[in-house]
């Protein structure tokens, strides 16, 4: 957890413990706590609050039941604190000893009664490898192995059958002694070499039937085992995991969680003097920074550049925040022959010399995404350390200033942490710098028609389908700013969706001259007794705002509404805090407002017969 | 390290533990005189001996263990060079 700040010192933390509320315990889950520290939050939060879960949260309170083959107890407070680090209520329920089978099996069981939102499975490498001997024949070794992944997969369709919720399944730890040595895999009866092919059959196992991995063996194999597991504990607890250890293995449960909500990071910031190459640029010049071949420390900014540019591969926008005069800032990105980042791999790029946070802030402005989704780094503790206090929503890593470190450090704290990639993630980096593009057109266009006729976009729309599922869901749990109703879904819900014969669920994908903004708008409707079409949920990035989608999604969603018989279309706008720029959304487009609390809430109606589409730039078609 | 140093050491941890302020060790303090001292906390407090000193009980003596008295002597035992 070494990418975490110092906790507070003992005396200031004991203080801070006595007068928890859920927004000074969030604070206090972003250092890096030890187990007993980890307890202490827990436990102190728990007395305050209770089980309540706090009003207000961005994120919905997640129900997770853990279902074990061993004693997982230790590992509970460290889940909930990592979803409090992620600003987000976790609940736990953990089967009886043992008896995770007969309680998914069982409809009476206390798990069903529970109603769990995820399902972690985690079956320990003694009770997976029981019965396997060295005495057992290939065959006999690999009936044992089907077995099991049988067994496994069945744990996983009944879960998902009966909660219709995401699966985590966590992977067994190499914890068996070897028989034969560094080529157990020859000794097909070996339990070593047993849980090391059922790990690895676990990888395509999971990705076909939509099952997540907590990958514990992956993280003991770069910490060491020891760091996981104590076979004492096993013998005197049956943990197979290490209390020591929880904080980590919590974390790493947080970081599947937030995934499966959409609440990943999305965008790297980085400092360039000493964190991109060595030296100061504006002092040291073209020839003076340190970076590249010949010097130990030069091939490590490489490196980590060359990490950057992977990250940005897989869909991670990389932005700069430098203090430097600009035009000195980009000429290592134009001239260095060394430089692995290019000015076409920087979505955004600031360098002046205003303070980091007011800079931070002006990235996440210009990318239209939430500063929470932005990770800083910089070699320099005063800029950590401002950002930190000023934006506390924005993760900084405790880098250090050893640049072989890192790739490393930026990495174990899964920041990033993705379960698919999606065409949008791919193409990301090059939309965000489309929009600079159109931006500089627009700056030259002389009116704003000429501008739109001249983008030639083509709005292209699909019902929900399975392979759009893993961004529609995306989408619909990280859309904060333009979302009506801000009702979050998982991807059972949204399947729901697609089975709905009176109703649809909609994505709108956006293409102009400078490309393929993506799927960049999600509208669900369904139908009333009153044959009324209720838009359920009406959302849309923000990236394409001003740009005629709105009304055009219109014209489509009352298209389909009348195919479904509809009578008139309802619209809802639910306040948060963060999406009044739709308060009269409805209003705008030419519906009637039917009601209004003093909330700010409203329900707007327009009558189909009377509706005429608008006329807008943008050509629509299904496709 | 001194007897009384260690006593000092293990009231921060068993502090920290139970979450209780007002817990005074004495040799002769059993599981049985503390709330919630069960196996669970005597592994959490193991494991916060071992990382504060760098040591690793043995299975041995930690089935040996029947008092805070007990506890103390090991770490004593372990800690002197």
């Amino acid at each position: 957890m070494n990418w975490l700040p110092e906790p507070p010192v003992a005396a200031e933390w004991r203080a801070a413990l006595r007068q928890l509320s859920w927004p000074a315990a969030v604070a206090l889950a972003q250092a890096r706590l030890d187990f007993i520290r980890t307890n202490q939050l827990d436990e102190m939060l728990r007395r305050a609050l209770g089980d309540a879960i706090p009003p207000g949260l961005a994120t919905k309170a997640v129900r997770l039941a853990i279902l074990g083959s061993c004693t997982t107890a230790q590992l509970h407070p460290a889940i909930r604190v990592a979803g409090l680090r992620r600003n987000i209520h976790v609940t736990i329920y953990e089967s009886d000893y043992g008896q995770y089978w007969q309680e998914l099996t069982d409809p009476n069981s206390g798990l069903h009664a529970f109603a769990p939102t995820i399902v972690l499975l985690a079956l320990d490498a003694h009770h997976l490898a029981a019965g396997l001997t060295a005495a057992v024949s290939a065959e006999e070794a690999e009936a044992a192995l089907r077995d099991i992944q049988d067994r496994i997969g069945a744990c996983w369709r009944l879960a998902r059958e009966a909660f219709r919720c995401p699966v985590i399944h966590q992977t067994a730890l190499p914890l068996h002694p070897a028989l034969l040595g560094q080529n157990e895999y020859r000794l097909p009866g070996s339990k070593a070499a047993f849980i090391a092919r059922l790990n690895a059959a676990l990888r395509p196992m999971s990705d076909a039937e939509g099952v997540d991995l907590l990958a514990v063996d992956d993280r003991a194999a770069r910490d060491g085992l020891a760091a996981w597991h104590d076979p004492g504990l096993w013998h005197r607890a049956k943990q197979e995991i290490s209390p020591a250890i929880a904080p980590l293995h919590g974390d790493l449960v947080g970081r599947l969680i937030a995934a499966k909500l959409g609440r990943s990071f999305k965008c790297l910031v980085m400092d360039l003097d000493n964190t991109l190459w060595g030296g100061v640029i504006g002092d040291d010049g073209l020839e003076g920074i340190v970076l590249g071949q010949g010097s130990a420390l030069g091939e490590a900014f490489v490196a980590f550049q060359g990490y950057a540019r992977e990250l940005s591969r897989r869909g991670v926008i990389l932005a700069v925040c430098s203090k430097n005069d600009e035009a000195n800032a980009w000429e290592p990105f134009d001239k260095h022959p060394e430089m692995v980042l290019k000015r076409t791999d920087i979505a955004c790029f600031v360098a002046n010399w205003s303070d980091k946070a007011a800079n931070i802030r002006a990235i996440a402005g210009q990318l239209n995404i939430g500063l929470d989704s932005l990770v800083f780094v910089d070699d320099n503790p005063f800029e950590r350390s401002l950002v930190r206090q000023e934006l506390p929503m924005v993760a900084v890593p405790e880098i250090g200033d050893d640049p072989t470190r890192y790739a490393d450090i930026v990495a174990d704290a899964g920041y990033f942490e993705g379960l698919a990639v999606t065409q949008e993630d791919r193409a990301r980096t090059g939309q965000y710098r489309g929009n600079a593009l159109r931006e500089a057109m627009r700056a030259s266009a002389t009116d704003l028609p000429a501008y739109l006729r001249g983008l030639e976009m083509q709005l292209i729309w699909r019902r929900f389908d399975r392979i759009g599922l893993a961004r529609t869901v995306q989408l619909i749990n990280k859309t904060n700013q333009f979302n009506l109703t801000t009702r979050r879904y998982t991807e059972d819900d949204v399947s729901a969706v697609m089975r709905d014969a009176r109703g649809f669920g909609l994505q709108l994908r956006l293409l102009d001259r400078f490309g393929d903004n993506g799927i960049i708008a999600i509208v669900i409707g369904r139908m009333t007794a009153e044959d009324d079409l209720l838009i359920d949920t009406w959302l849309m990035s923000c990236r394409v705002l001003g740009r005629q989608v709105e009304p055009t999604t219109l014209n489509l969603v009352a298209e389909r509404a009348k195919g479904l018989g509809a009578r008139r279309l309802v619209g809802e706008y639910v306040p948060t805090g963060k999406n009044s720029m739709v308060r009269d959304h409805y209003e705008k487009l030419g519906f009637a407002v039917t009601w209004r609390d003093e909330s700010g809430a409203s329900r707007a109606v327009l009558d189909l017969a009377g509706f005429t589409p608008a006329e807008t730039f943008i050509d629509m078609r299904e496709g | 390290m001194q007897a009384n140093e260690v006593y000092d050491q293990l009231t921060d941890i068993f502090r920290d533990v139970f979450m209780r302020d007002d817990l005074a060790l004495t040799p002769e303090l059993t599981a049985k005189d503390v709330p919630g001292w069960d196996s669970f906390k005597q592994i959490e407090i193991i494991i916060a001996l071992e990382e504060k000193y760098g040591i690793k009980f043995h299975t041995r003596e930690l089935d040996s263990l029947h008092n805070v008295g007990d506890l103390a002597r090991v770490v004593l035992g372990k800690t002197q060079h």
